[in-house]
């Protein structure tokens, strides 16, 4: 067989599906490329404040060595080691590239590329446009993916959501079903390997700072069919977001790299506006615990303090809010290094924060855990791959700001090769004309015919909104066994009433129901593997906190948590974790030397 | 300390008891378009998204008919990602930021009124098809051309000056909204300032500006750069703030010199 002909399916069009589309096309392959949105439309281009690579350009012996030594650290050593470092080794030539591609990255005097800092590292180790880097980065694979595309090497399907993954008898992936989403039509893609790069899952918490699409409804899919989910339980909650009615906005961390102050009033129920309470008023509680890092301590440590500080009232106006403070900082200089997050708090909020604290609290954010892979990205399904957000394999308990571009860019390039290695490889036999497909599309229509029949007494965005409330409150930032028992009843109580929801859409012409009825089904699946990974880990580590278990436990649970579906739910399992590089050792943020 | 330069934004002090929400519905691209409206209790913080939501949730219109959820994009919420563009109360802008407050405090009333974008195919209700609006960033070659991605070392020196003229520029999210405001454009007659921007984001690029041959010649077809009309519209709607004119302006510059130095091979 010639290698030419081969052909890889991507589901996913964000930073790392375009990274691994590019790749493939680059080494002479052709990809279908399937996205429920025009790819640039993609969730990364939510993503803020910037890209991690120890370039060193500020004279301060920054290495990727002690990149990944911050990471793994920073991701209270749950991650195996040997991918984290070959992910530290390639920041810097990622970053590089994509200065080569023409992202509008801010620069020095000298016309170099600017570095910024972020949280859990000491270093000024994050290129950065603006506020906008993901935005950036993003149309930067876009247009050259569009390149590809027009070359005849790259084939879009833009307004397609992914149902399953045609499995032969060997349990080998073939291609997948995925469904046009306006005329509900389905179709099967053949492909020699297929890579996920569907994102993360925030959707299931119901207002997060995701997107609409984050639904993780793909990658649950792939789960229900055999792929292992890992580490479902690390949800990483961000500490400063902007409550909405209808989603939490980012804030990005970039706003305490370039100099925000996080305080609340000394007094409780001061009433004052925030511009009229003198210093010696303000409490800069996390300045005060963690003198080394200060507001710039990871996620997770400040999520909790924050939380922690509003739950025993000191919160702005008694509320669940803080004070997050730029006002010290000349406003021209934020209007050039962080524009573009400011307007979305003065769009959203009405206040200008180069002169007003914004008020923000801990939100939803981003899913360390994820698909099983192995060092080459590759899942336990043999044929099938996983890049980004919906793998598990960087962030260990939680992630490190600016090192998710990076996670996704990285998972692309790494992925890429070894798809095309495998699919070089890999016996064809008689897969094309052996029917396997087109039952796997017959399976998918008569759910989709069930779905659209269905017409019971419950309304799915009131489950969805349940489901929500419930993770929301019981799975994010502080977590109790018997509150995890209760959500894991309540997971299985919407999956029952599930069984009763109307579409309450007549019209099937480009209608939402159909869609949101199949995501809401495998995000309740999800739903419960973060509950029980949650439940069954006794200990405190990275992102995952209980308050009966305040201490990481590494002798019980330096380990991977492993999902697998069964139709009565998922069995847990534990593999341990690659620590060949670095001893673990505890972690403390109250001083600079880790 | 910065001075307090700070003006506050006007607030709704005496909101309605409900918001009327006047639809634009369409089953599909072809069919009639009818108008359906909706009655929600008011809410602070709502936006136009948050109260589609609640309206999709139960669709009963304000007359108590059962009706259809109406349809319409969302994605990032955060006016990032372009997609939830439409007509609100006669403006094109994302529904995500158009907040009900300010809409009723312009109106002074308690109706907004959504419509489809009406210079893309409208797929159904507020839903409209922009797909056109890529194949415009394949016609006037919107990318770097590489050598390849592996690592070939950084990039040029580039000053802080074009960085960031060039940021400017890069954040366009091909929304729409300078093309459904533009006067002259339409399918195939005029390719609009979104593309012709795009091509000025690279055509400004030390590398990038290897390829402005090929760029200006996607600017010179039947449907390119000489059909605009300078109304200006564009600058006015562009939730970017992108200076477009100013992006036109530049391009016919260069097209003209290069002309004039027959770089142009017609």
């Amino acid at each position: 067989m010639s290698s030419s002909s081969l052909k890889i399916a991507i589901v996913g069009g964000g930073l790392a599906g375009l990274a691994a589309a590019m790749r493939i096309a680059e080494a002479g392959h052709e990809v279908d490329l399937i996205s429920v949105v025009p790819v640039k439309r993609s969730h990364s281009v939510c993503a803020q404040g910037g890209i991690n690579g120890a370039v060193n350009t500020k004279g301060e012996g920054d290495s990727t060595f002690i990149h990944f030594d911050d990471t793994v650290y920073g991701g209270d050593f749950l991650a195996n080691q040997v991918p984290v470092k070959k992910m530290c080794d390639m920041a810097p030539q990622i970053i590089y590239l994509f200065d080569r591609m023409g992202v509008p990255f801010s620069r020095t005097h000298e016309g170099l590329l600017d570095f910024r800092r972020f949280g859990g590292t000491l270093h000024h180790r994050t290129a950065f446009a603006g506020a906008s880097t993901g935005q950036q980065l993003l149309y930067a694979l876009d247009e050259q993916v569009r390149h590809w595309e027009v070359d005849g090497k790259v084939n879009k399907y833009e307004g397609w959501e992914m149902l399953s993954l045609v499995l032969d008898d060997h349990q080998v992936c073939r291609g997948l079903v995925a469904m046009n989403l306006q005329s509900l039509e389905l179709k099967t893609f053949y492909a020699d390997a297929v890579i996920m790069a569907t994102g993360g899952p925030g959707l299931i918490f119901g207002k997060s700072t995701n997107s609409m699409t984050c639904t993780g409804s793909a990658t649950s899919a792939c789960y229900q069919q055999g792929a292992k989910y890992a580490n479902g339980e690390f949800i990483q909650v961000h500490p400063t977001s902007i409550p909405g009615e209808d989603k939490l906005r980012l804030m990005s961390e970039s706003a305490r790299g370039e100099g925000g102050r996080v305080w609340v009033p000394k007094a409780d129920g001061d009433v004052r506006p925030p511009q009229d309470i003198p210093q010696d008023e303000r409490w800069y509680f996390l300045e005060e615990r963690y003198p080394a890092y200060g507001n710039l301590v990871p996620r997770d440590v400040a999520t909790r303090e924050i939380f922690q500080v509003c739950l025993e009232g000191h919160g702005v106006g008694g509320e669940n809010q803080v004070y997050l403070d730029l006002t010290h900082i000349p406003a021209a200089t934020l209007t050039d290094r962080l524009g573009a997050i400011l307007e979305i708090y003065e769009m959203f909020v009405g206040d200008d924060p180069r002169y007003v604290p914004m008020r923000i609290f801990p939100g939803v954010h981003y899913s360390m855990g994820g698909l099983w892979v192995d060092y080459e990205q590759r899942t336990n399904i043999p044929g099938l791959f996983a890049a980004g957000e919906c793998d598990y394999s960087i962030h260990g308990a939680n992630r490190l700001g600016a090192n998710s571009l990076l996670s996704c860019v990285y998972g692309g390039f790494a992925a890429a090769p070894s798809a095309i290695e495998y699919a070089k490889n890999v016996e064809r036999g008689s897969t094309e004309t052996n029917g396997i497909h087109e039952a796997e599309l017959r399976r998918q229509q008569e759910i989709n015919d069930s779905v659209v029949k269905s017409s019971g007494g419950e309304n799915q965005y009131k489950l969805h909104e349940e489901l929500g409330k419930v993770m929301t409150d019981n799975v994010t930032v502080v977590r109790y066994n018997d509150r995890l028992k209760a959500t894991d009843d309540k997971i299985r109580e919407l999956q029952e009433r599930y069984q009763n929801i109307s579409i309450n859409d007549s019209n099937l012409w480009a209608t939402q129901a159909v869609p949101h009825a199949r995501q809401l089904k495998n995000m309740l699946e999800l739903a419960r593997v973060i509950t029980l990974g949650a439940l069954n880990r006794n200990e405190s580590r990275g992102a995952h906190y209980k308050p009966d278990f305040p201490t990481r436990n590494d002798e019980e649970f330096l380990k991977t948590t492993i999902a697998e579906y069964t139709a009565e739910g998922p069995t847990l399992s534990y593999e341990p974790v690659d620590i060949s590089l670095l001893e673990p050792r505890e972690r403390n943020y109250k001083k600079s030397s880790h | 300390m910065s001075t307090n330069e700070h003006v506050h934004k006007k607030k709704l002090t005496d909101p309605p008891k409900t918001i009327k929400f006047k639809i634009q519905r369409r089953e599909k691209e072809g069919a009639d378009a009818r108008w359906e409206t909706f009655e929600i209790p008011y809410r602070r913080n709502l936006n136009v998204i948050s109260a589609l939501m609640e309206i999709r949730k139960n669709p009963v219109t304000a007359e108590g008919k059962e009706t259809t959820p109406p349809v319409w994009d969302m994605s990032c919420l955060e006016q990032v990602c372009g997609i939830c563009t439409m007509v609100i109360n006669g403006r094109v802008r994302q529904s995500c930021s158009a907040l009900v407050d300010d809409l009723l405090l312009a109106t002074g009333g308690n109706i907004v009124t959504l419509q489809p974008m009406t210079k893309f195919p409208n797929v159904r209700d507020l839903k409209v098809d922009r797909t056109r609006m890529f194949d415009h960033l394949k016609q006037v070659s919107a990318w770097i051309d590489l050598d390849g991605t592996y690592d070939l070392g950084p990039g040029p020196h580039i000053s802080s000056e074009v960085a960031h003229e060039r940021y400017v520029y890069s954040r366009c999210m091909t929304c729409g909204c300078c093309l459904e405001a533009c006067p002259q454009y339409s399918e195939n007659q005029y390719i609009g300032p979104q593309a012709i921007a795009q091509a000025r984001l690279f055509n400004m690029h030390p590398v990038g500006k290897t390829e402005m041959d090929e760029r200006l010649n996607g600017l010179m077809e039947e449907n390119g750069i000489a059909n605009c009309g300078n109304a200006q519209n564009c600058l006015e709607v562009c939730p970017m703030s992108i200076p477009l004119p100013r992006a036109i302006y530049e391009t016919n510059r260069d097209i003209t010199v290069n002309s004039l130095f027959g770089w142009l091979k017609k």
